[in-house]
């Protein structure tokens, strides 16, 4: 049986990397007594795959990763389970199961993830929080209206320049916040980070002079009802769903 | 949510922030207000080394269990976290409550090696506390040292208020007891350590005055003021199997170097190792009794999670119910995805039937220390090792499919000549025609024989505290020397060969049989931005021979002399138990190459019987 768990990731531990994120888990899976999947061989590891990367720094509401049980479980034991043995600033808040299928399972079918990006009154702290200046507001739909958006994309080799308009989905910029709704997973992958500051440039701002927090809201994946080149492809609701709502409740 | 001492802007531009961060699981977070003694309990290293270190873990979990008692952890910011501390003046905070050690009452620093002396007055200085134990103020913490350096505390004198010398289990509680009634009857910081000096296994520096001879060794070493004892004595826990251990030790989020869950089976040895100084210092052997650590085995590896569990000791394979455990240990985890560690197992049948069991006999190797080439020099240092038995063990496991070996050697040990150095080689080529032996279609393909040598460095209490060292030059030489005889070998393709560095055995060597005069070298050393001198890549040694020339300080005269029997000795103030009757006789067997049974063959009369108890008691019962 394939399980989907979802978490938060906040406060302090906002600065544990990914790779240390999956260690963690791996021991809470111990701690939590759930009923994980190993491979054979000398050197057994748990079956278990992260959907998305989470930068350092970002903190977020809907983080995934699967795993495979060895019997069932059943959702709210195993988040209790779970949450019993969790350092503060992790929290489970979802824990369903996945169809067998691939196209369901893995994480190669994530393809889109929503963030929310604050602007800060310093780099020091991302508590204090200021307002989004109206400036930006009036030039997002200028912004979007481009052609093209070319930003310098920094490969493990060298940079290129590349196209970020089409892997822009959304995006909404309010009187608190900048509302991004933007490509992810292993085809395309735009970081919230890019956008802001190919954004600042084309308004003229200095990105040092507006330190931001991000926030990942959530990750989606690919509707199978909805095809690539449907109108909807890429509407959150439509083409797009929660990776949370691909899975149901074990009782 | 708690208030992190470092800002986002530095903790996202440093490396490895959560290094800094603390809220790690089964950490210990108490509330403030019901707490009488803050500790602030500081490896003076990285976190990753710091937080593998089961001493700490021990005493941690011990303090945090009374109730008017908050431990907290404090290791050495990295280099990049240093500098950064120093331009924005942010003091060093411990990692629990995130607030500032210079507020704690207790700063407690563990000296494992004498390559953290730097790193020791990093600590203080980025604390804000006055390195000088004198000019400390009544507010500012107690610097109390321990560990194995703390067995010749005296190069590091001046920058502490005293010294725990042993076993943290037993007298701690006194101490801080001590502590609140001093502070509840108004007393001052200099009544507290006069009060403390009376307690067993405490040593106050500077309630003792050290006088010297024309040729710069000791004349004399005594207490200037009456409440403080002649000599100190160690502290040693009696019944292992009833003190404190940690049941849930913290869980880090960064991979640290002892990630996995650690027993510790046993504490000393029986062997008597001549150059070892843990060997002599955590006599008498005692053991964990099983059933209890099979109980601890459980319960670690459920409240942590980690994948692996270890077995600590300094000889794993004299642990009389080592079989049983084992046995328990594969039965019970590794159907659980668990991995089995033993370290310091003798290669026999035994542990290679075990050793099949818990790892891939195609990508482990087979360990062996004979520590030195030749049957004689062996004899001297007092290592139960011969030929015979390497090549035994070697051959079963070659036999069993194995064919990768490391050996572990000294140079530079007692009585050392020329012909010992190439019996190393010798004995590496040895194991690799013991492999070739084997038929060509039963064998693994190629064996890999890997040979490291280390330079020997005279420990205190150890029956080659007398012996003298050589220079930078002369180590490198008889490097050099082996170096040249593995290219003479047969099979030299299948041998390999590294050495450790000299310059830093040099330094080590200082320190480790130094007196309170080699403390302003450390002071200097610092100042001319010494840090992290374990790390290769962060040592530097022309600051290091500079700091010397700045004071003034010989180091042929701290190394390169063999010591008279006779020479009053920097550390002889303290009694661990085992005579210097006793290290003189070795010193003097090992000179003529005569051995010393182990504990448990025929007891030797060292002294530490008067303690009472392990193998001392077990073999006369």
């Amino acid at each position: 049986m394939k399980a989907r768990v979802k978490f938060r990731k906040y406060g302090v531990m906002r600065f544990i990397g990914h790779l240390d994120v999956m260690r963690y888990f791996q021991k809470v899976m111990r701690r939590g007594d759930i009923p994980i999947a190993f491979t054979g061989g000398y050197s057994p590891h748990m079956i278990m795959s992260f959907a998305q990367p989470l930068g350092v720094g970002v903190t977020s509401d809907g983080e995934y990763f699967d795993i495979e049980l060895t019997e069932p479980i059943a959702s709210k034991r195993a988040i209790a389970q779970m949450n019993a043995v969790m350092a503060e600033g992790i929290d489970i808040v979802g824990f369903v199961e996945i169809p067998e299928d691939k196209k369901y399972s893995g994480m190669t079918i994530t393809a889109a993830a929503e963030y929310k990006a604050v602007l800060l009154e310093s780099g020091k702290s991302f508590d204090a929080v200021r307002r989004i200046p109206k400036k930006w507001r009036e030039q997002a739909e200028q912004f979007l209206a481009q052609d093209e958006i070319l930003v310098l994309k920094a490969t493990k080799r060298s940079e290129k320049e590349v196209d970020i308009k089409p892997m822009i989905y959304d995006m909404q910029v309010t009187d608190e916040d900048v509302r991004l709704f933007l490509a992810a997973g292993s085809e395309n992958n735009l970081k919230p980070n890019l956008v802001m500051e190919a954004f600042l440039d084309f308004m003229g701002d200095a990105a040092e002079e507006y330190p931001l927090h991000f926030h990942r809201k959530d990750v989606y994946a690919r509707n199978q009802e909805f095809s690539e080149d449907s109108r909807e492809a890429h509407v959150k609701g439509a083409g797009l769903v929660s990776l949370e709502s691909l899975g149901k409740e074990i009782v | 949510m708690r208030k992190l001492a470092l800002n986002d802007e530095i903790l996202l531009k440093i490396e490895k922030p959560a290094r800094y961060i603390g809220n790690e699981v089964n950490s210990v977070m108490k509330e403030k207000e019901g707490i009488d003694i803050r500790f602030a309990m500081c490896f003076p290293d990285v976190y990753e080394i710091g937080m593998s270190h089961l001493g700490i873990q021990i005493l941690y979990d011990m303090f945090n269990q009374w109730e008017d008692v908050w431990c907290e952890r404090v290791y050495s910011p990295w280099i990049d976290l240093d500098k950064i501390m120093r331009e924005e003046k942010i003091p060093l905070f411990a990692l629990e409550s995130q607030e500032p050690v210079r507020d704690f009452d207790f700063l407690g620093i563990t000296l494992q090696y004498e390559m953290c002396y730097t790193n020791v007055l990093q600590v203080l200085d980025l604390a804000g506390i006055p390195l000088k134990a004198e000019e400390r103020l009544a507010d500012e913490p107690i610097v109390i040292g321990g560990g194995p350096c703390a067995y010749n505390p005296e190069p590091l004198a001046e920058f502490f208020d005293m010294f725990y010398i042993g076993e943290g289990e037993t007298s701690y509680r006194q101490l801080l007891d001590l502590y609140k009634e001093n502070r509840a009857d108004g007393g001052s910081r200099r009544d507290f350590l006069e009060k403390a000096a009376q307690i067993e296994g405490i040593y106050v520096p500077s309630l003792y005055d050290v006088t010297y001879n024309e040729d710069k060794t000791l004349a004399s070493f005594t207490p200037n003021h009456p409440r403080a004892p002649r000599t100190v004595k160690k502290q040693m826990v009696q019944k292992l199997t009833d003190t404190y251990y940690p049941q849930k030790p913290v869980v880090p989020f960064i991979k640290v170097t002892q990630d996995r869950v650690v027993l510790e089976i046993q504490r000393g040895c029986i062997r008597g190792c001549r150059f070892c100084q843990a060997g002599m210092l955590y006599r008498p052997t005692r053991e964990r009794e099983v059933e209890r650590l099979k109980e601890y085995a459980y319960q670690m590896l459920k409240n942590t999670g980690h994948e692996e569990i270890s077995l600590s000791s300094l000889s794993s394979s004299d642990y009389s119910s080592l079989k049983e455990l084992v046995t328990f240990l594969i039965e019970e985890f590794r159907g659980k995805g668990i991995n089995i560690s033993l370290p310091s197992l003798r290669i026999d049948a035994f542990s290679l039937d075990v050793m099949e069991q818990v790892q891939d006999v195609r990508k482990s190797s087979l360990t062996f220390a004979p520590e030195a080439g030749s049957q004689r020099l062996r004899n001297v240092i007092n290592k139960g090792l011969t030929q015979e038995d390497i090549l035994e063990g070697a051959g079963q496991a070659f036999e069993g499919g194995w064919n990768k070996v490391k050996l572990y050697f000294m140079l530079g040990l007692p009585t050392e000549t020329e012909e010992d150095m190439v019996a190393i080689p010798e004995l590496a080529e040895k194991i690799a025609e013991r492999y070739y032996e084997i038929p060509k279609g039963q064998r693994n393909g190629k064996c890999q024989i890997t040979t490291s040598t280390s330079f020997f460095i005279p420990k205190p209490f150890t029956p080659f505290q007398w012996a003298g060292m050589y220079s930078n030059e002369e180590y490198i030489s008889r490097a050099a020397i082996v170096k040249h005889a593995f290219h003479k070998q047969l099979n030299r393709k299948s041998l390999k060969y590294h050495w450790h560095d000299a310059e830093i055995t040099v330094l080590e060597g200082v320190f480790a049989r130094g007196d309170r005069r080699c403390g302003k070298v450390i002071e200097e050393a610092y100042r001319l931005g010494c840090l992290y001198d374990a790390w290769t890549e962060v040592f530097d040694n022309e600051k290091w021979m500079k700091a010397f020339e700045n004071t003034g300080i010989d180091i042929a005269f701290y190394n390169e002399r063999e010591r008279s029997i006779s020479e009053l000795l920097p550390w002889d103030f303290i009694d661990i138990g085992v005579t210097k009757e006793f290290l003189i006789r070795e010193w003097e067997k090992a000179k003529k190459g005569e051995i010393t049974e182990n504990c448990r063959e025929k007891c030797s009369g060292c002294g530490a019987a008067k303690f009472g108890g392990g193998v001392c008691i077990e073999s006369k019962g």
